[in-house]
């Protein structure tokens, strides 16, 4: 049976890993590579870097990163964050990640997802959605309004780590983009990120119900019990988490044996 | 040993991991240095049909070296490559050294398969030593192999339907899963490979 996944995420700024909370007061939190081998042999199923890195000309130093991981783990790795083109793509994959994954320059020109994918493989194309909850008091006609515990809601796709709203309708988005050839979903709640109390389920279970792609519940995990209500309620394929791991707060096995209890199925080390 | 470089994707954890297990690795798309390797490693990243003309200039050295009984080693896609045909993108024929066809995963679950699933051992092979049946590799596809002869099964994988998940046939061995992302079990089996080639 395939096992659900646990993947811990690696913010990156200028080569080093830090974490913050919502997009903002970030910490540095050690280096890429050894955290990422550290992970593997706590039994994480992949790694996600996401490279928050503001200037595009030192994004050469992540590439080094990203080659110096890739030849220590023999796990997968995602890159994301930064990626504008073909060009940042082939850059990323040769560098030795598995697969990248494309946020803003996917909703800029969505051709690009088609074309890594054909060029790639849809395997290694992600797009990341980051998303936000906006509360209606009806439906609206040109969105997918979705009845949730809090009410009426549909999700606006942000860009720029969350600045910018765009009036996408996500869940449409999704299914665009599955269209397009992405072989992966990564919905981040804006709602939720870096405060920890649960992922949005709503949003997870409606995307991966859309789609049938598999989905990486991303933004919100505090606790076991988050993590678990997000890969069966949530029907999400993968849960991807950052502070919990990063502050020791929960080990990868510990996460993963408490899963497995609970009858998900799970890869154990 | 040679990996055939398709020119897209990353083929550095593949060599990686062959080299962790012992191999001196080239990445290489040159006849010769195919003719003069030990053995083959057909990685797996991108499309059936692209891959297959990639291979075009290539097809015959590889033709060669499994007649002359050279190890080779499919991994994903490069396992798909060695059958008869795929339904990927319509039709497209493969180098046919295993007689079946590649076909889709059913609509009953979410494509591509992506993550850890478990092998079933249909026999024993030099690259299973030392692995445990049961054991969690990694998958990233959406196409299987049906091949025709159920003798060239290694393991088994369940997916919305019972597929085979590694074959061997004499000096072929493939794997639908990526032994270079499997953590310690895939470099069990990459270890194994580099000792049967060393043989």
């Amino acid at each position: 049976m395939l096992a659900k996944r646990i993947i811990p995420c690696l913010d990156v700024m200028n080569g080093q890993v830090v974490k913050g909370v919502q997009f903002v007061n970030l910490k540095v939190e050690g280096d890429p590579a050894e955290l990422a081998a550290d992970y593997e042999e706590q039994g994480a199923d992949e790694v996600v870097f996401l490279d928050i890195t503001a200037s595009h000309e030192k994004r050469d130093t992540t590439l080094e990163v990203v080659k110096r991981t890739a030849d220590t783990i023999s796990i997968p790795f995602t890159v994301g964050g930064g990626i504008r083109n073909i060009t940042d793509i082939q850059n990323a994959l040769s560098s030795g990640a598995d697969k990248v994954s494309v946020n803003t320059a996917a909703v800029n020109n969505p051709k690009l997802v088609e074309a890594s994918a054909s060029i790639f493989g849809s395997q290694c194309i992600v797009v990341a959605i980051d998303a936000k909850r906006v509360y209606v008091d009806d439906y609206v006609s040109d969105k997918t309004v979705v009845e949730t515990c809090n009410g009426k809601c549909w999700w606006e796709v942000y860009l720029m780590g969350g600045r910018q709203p765009t009036g996408i309708d996500a869940l449409a988005w999704a299914k665009q983009v599955k269209e397009l050839g992405a072989g992966e979903l990564l919905p981040t709640s804006m709602d939720c990120d870096g405060v920890q109390t649960g992922y949005d389920l709503e949003l997870t279970r409606e995307m991966s119900k859309a789609t049938n792609l598999p989905v990486i519940a991303s933004g919100g995990a505090g606790n076991l019990e988050h993590i678990f209500d997000v890969l069966t309620v949530g029907e999400a394929d993968a849960a991807l988490a950052a502070s919990i791991f990063h502050r020791g707060q929960y080990s990868v096995g510990e996460v993963k044996r408490y899963l497995s209890e609970k009858g998900v199925p799970m890869r154990l080390v | 040993m040679a990996v055939v470089n398709y020119g897209v994707g990353n083929l550095r954890s593949i060599r990686k991991g062959l080299e962790k297990s012992g191999a001196t690795v080239q990445v290489t798309h040159n006849p010769a240095d195919l003719r003069g390797s030990d053995a083959i490693v057909l990685p797996g990243v991108g499309a059936f049909a692209p891959a297959v003309k990639n291979m075009e200039p290539i097809a015959d050295v590889v033709a060669q070296a499994m007649k002359s009984g050279k190890p080779i080693l499919g991994v994903c896609l490069g396992l798909q490559l060695l059958f008869t045909k795929s339904s990927e993108g319509g039709s497209v024929k493969g180098l046919d050294f295993i007689s079946g066809e590649v076909v889709k995963l059913p609509d009953s679950v979410k494509t591509p398969q992506m993550g850890w699933n478990t092998i079933n051992f249909a026999r024993s092979h030099p690259l299973l030593d030392g692995v445990k049946e049961g054991s969690y590799v990694y998958f990233v596809h959406s196409y299987y192999p049906q091949p025709a002869d159920p003798t060239v099964v290694v393991t088994t994988t369940d997916y919305g339907v019972k597929f085979a998940s590694m074959v061997a046939k004499k000096n072929l061995f493939a794997t639908q899963f990526h032994p270079e992302k499997s953590s310690k079990t895939g470099l069990i089996m990459l270890k194994n490979f580099v000792n049967i080639v060393k043989r």
